[in-house]
């Protein structure tokens, strides 16, 4: 094993191998104070990114940062590498990737071809050295397209989860929210449940609720109910209508036993999912939601950073073609994350690794009551990753979710970012949201109906 | 672009839908931004969680309710010394200060035999959940344990405390069974939501699997009585079987009964409901 030094200003830096290199070198952030790996000072922080720009890509190939043999992430990782791939950016170090990924040769062509040649530990390292700036122009170059019911990620496109949570599953409740939802246009990535209990009497309930809405209004979305992965395949064996096989994932294989899956369960997953054949427009249908944090709270993260270990878990979601992958990056708590610096950070660092490994990154947006943060910083992350190109994001009534209790991005939340900065919807939803009267988008312009649209005033009766 | 009526904000039409769920819904728009009044709304609901955050303990005010009770009350402290650590150090949080254990252990010496039941109180994320509900609760668990004929050690009131502290503090007082009262992570609507956590045979180093949890103890939540009646239900139960835990199940269910006593609508966005 390598140990790196570095020199600055006659003052000598000494780094053990590459997983304290990768620690020491990464943004402040409380978790991995927690941790125990973070730099002792900020200068030490800022000669650890000066060594670690001088790494050259290769060595990530030699040097892994969890091992080989009991680690089935890291075989996943390095027996998935593609070298061809890897080919044209393979004579670099992690400094000259930075500056190659800033320049002209870098393209969406360019870095969609890219991506199979690239580890997670190579995208977390050339991260580390990157401003904010860095993280949005490069990701902003990338475009992740995938489908189901419609077509999520396309550029000047922006779709959200509609997440209709109630603290009781009340179906009542939660056709409430997703009502209000439609009306505001919200809900092309999925109309997404978090169920308050997780038994299969529920989540069957529920999945039938959503499927009989999607088609009673012809809605061209998709519907999830967030639970087990093993609850999603008992239910499909039972023929319940289930679209998107959800899962949280982590970056290690303990953290992943942590979860109670493996890659096989995944796969086992991700089959059962397909034999459904219920997209129409494409065959994409894992939804997996992760964040920086998840492996260190599972005491699993074998003295390796928390942002590194995050961008492990796009190199396991990569490998079943997921429709949508979503960071829940200030859901985790300060002790992780701990104010609106370090969550945007995180927020832009995981959006763009994602991309480059080239998965299809959405954010929720969001942060807890003990954080030291509140709706401005959600504000700046919300601008910052639609400019970066972020493929959904979340849309909640009112920014408050009522059951798993933190803030998120609301319904106006994803109204507002559509009209600075011209974002629509998936295609096809965007064509039913005007087809039923309830949003027009012209750009910029944005004109939502007056008046309940016709097709959902029979259930606004129903009410009385 | 609007429809222009000369209103600035616009109320929507579907109103209705609000008693359906405690979700903030049909806030109507600016534009196609929140309204002043729903985001005002927010900032106070928010601005009331980050206080019951941030608020200290008021120890001495707690301890005199404690004390009208005729209890006797422990003034303890973790080892985060300030709420800025205890965000971050969970780990320091779960420990007592060496000043508290040592005082824990010398009553211990004084009281070898030790008690059937300890209760602790801790600020947790919540220093209002625990002023405001913490001492009835406490009164309530006291009536129950000495009906029981259990015996009952000081109270434990601790600042800057976490769940597992508990153990440590029933380890320490040699304790068969050991309630926490810690203040939960504020929701934007339930910044004083108290959580009871209950552990047979308390030791340091347990995880959650070893404990029982009750949970949204506050006024628009669970009721003390029903708090009461189900810890009261986990005590009785472990106190025979001698364990708690994922294999002590809470099957103490009290049926809820609707307010309006109507039948809850189904999904009304389906003709056949």
């Amino acid at each position: 094993m390598a140990s790196f030094a570095h020199v600055v200003a006659g003052c000598s830096w000494r780094f053990e191998n590459l997983r304290e290199l990768m620690a020491k070198a990464s943004p402040a952030r409380s978790g991995d104070y927690l941790a125990e790996v973070a730099a002792g000072s900020d200068a030490e922080r800022a000669a650890a990114q000066m060594a670690l720009a001088e790494v050259p890509l290769k060595h990530f190939l030699e040097e892994v940062l969890v091992p080989y043999e009991t680690d089935e992430v890291t075989r996943l990782i390095i027996d998935g590498h593609d070298p061809e791939a890897f080919a044209p950016v393979s004579h670099l170090t992690v400094g000259g990737f930075r500056d190659w990924l800033l320049g002209e040769q870098a393209t969406e062509c360019s870095l969609r071809a890219l991506a199979p040649g690239l580890t997670p530990e190579m995208a977390a390292a050339v991260s580390k050295i990157m401003r904010v700036q860095d993280l949005v122009l490069v990701a902003q170059k990338i475009r992740v397209v995938t489908a189901f019911r419609n077509t999520a990620g396309l550029r000047g496109r922006m779709s959200t989860r509609l997440q209709p949570n109630h603290p009781t599953d009340s179906v009542a409740g939660i056709a409430a929210s997703v009502l209000d939802g439609l009306l505001y246009g919200n809900g092309d990535a999925m109309i997404g449940i978090n169920p308050a209990t997780d038994s299969l009497g529920t989540i069957s309930e529920l999945l039938k609720m959503l499927d009989g809405v999607i088609q009673r209004y012809g809605i061209p979305t998709q519907s999830c109910v967030l639970t087990h992965v093993t609850s999603s395949i008992a239910a499909i064996e039972r023929g319940l209508p289930l679209d998107l096989v959800f899962q949280s994932i982590a970056g290690t294989q303990a953290a992943n036993e942590s979860f109670g899956i493996s890659l096989q369960l995944l796969q086992e997953g991700y089959e059962a999912g397909l034999s459904l054949k219920r997209g129409s427009v494409g065959q994409n249908l894992m939804y997996f939601e992760t964040g920086q944090g998840s492996a260190l709270s599972a005491n699993a993260h074998h003295g390796v950073d928390q942002q590194t270990c995050e961008v492990r878990a796009y190199g396991v979601a990569r490998h079943f073609n997921p429709f949508l992958v979503n960071t829940v990056v200030g859901f985790i708590g300060p002790e992780y994350l701990y104010n609106g610096k370090q969550i945007i950070r995180a927020g832009l660092e995981d959006h763009f690794c994602g991309k480059l490994l080239g998965v299809p990154m959405g954010c929720d947006i969001c942060y807890t009551n003990h954080a030291e943060a509140d709706q401005d910083d959600m504000d700046m992350l919300l601008t910052l990753l639609g400019v970066a190109g972020i493929n959904f994001i979340m849309g909640i009534p009112g920014s408050d979710d009522v059951m798993l209790n933190y803030q998120t991005t609301s319904f106006h939340d994803a109204l507002y970012a559509r009209q600075v900065l011209g974002l629509k919807p998936a295609p096809e939803f965007e064509a039913w949201l005007a087809r039923t009267g309830i949003l027009h988008q012209d750009g910029q312009q944005l004109r939502l109906g007056r008046d309940v649209p016709a097709a959902f005033r029979p259930a606004l009766a129903r009410l009385g | 672009m609007h429809d222009d009526d000369g209103t600035p904000a616009r109320p929507d039409p579907w109103q209705a839908l609000r008693r359906l769920t405690p979700a903030r819904i049909a806030l109507g728009r600016a534009g196609t931004s929140l309204p002043t009044r729903a985001q005002l709304d927010f900032q106070y609901a928010h601005a009331q969680a980050r206080d019951a955050v941030h608020l200290p303990l008021d120890t001495a005010k707690v301890g005199q309710a404690l004390c009208a009770h005729g209890l006797e009350v422990f003034d303890l402290h973790s080892a985060a010394a300030d709420r800025h650590s205890y965000l971050q150090r969970p780990d320091l949080g779960r420990k007592l200060d060496g000043a508290s254990a040592e005082r824990l252990d010398q009553w211990a010496v004084r009281h070898p035999q030790g008690y059937d039941l300890a209760v602790v109180i801790a600020d947790g994320l919540s220093s209002l959940a625990i002023e405001r509900h913490a001492p009835a609760m406490v009164e309530r668990i006291c009536a129950q344990s000495a009906a029981e004929g259990w015996r009952l050690a000081p109270i434990s009131l601790v600042q800057q405390g976490r769940v597992a502290l508990a153990d440590e503090v029933g380890q320490r007082l040699k304790a068969q069974m050991v309630v926490m009262l810690i203040g939960e992570r504020p929701g934007l609507s339930s910044p004083d939501s108290l959580g009871l956590y209950f552990t047979y045979a308390p030791r340091v180093g347990l995880t959650d699997a070893a404990r029982n949890c009750i949970s949204n103890v506050r006024l628009e939540g669970m009721s003390y009585a029903m708090a009461s009646h189900t810890l009261l239900y986990l005590m009785r139960e472990a106190w025979q079987r001698k364990l708690s835990g994922v294999n002590l199940k809470d099957e103490a269910h009290v049926p809820v009964i609707d307010g309006q006593g109507k039948p809850a609508p189904g999904n009304f966005l389906l003709p056949e409901g």
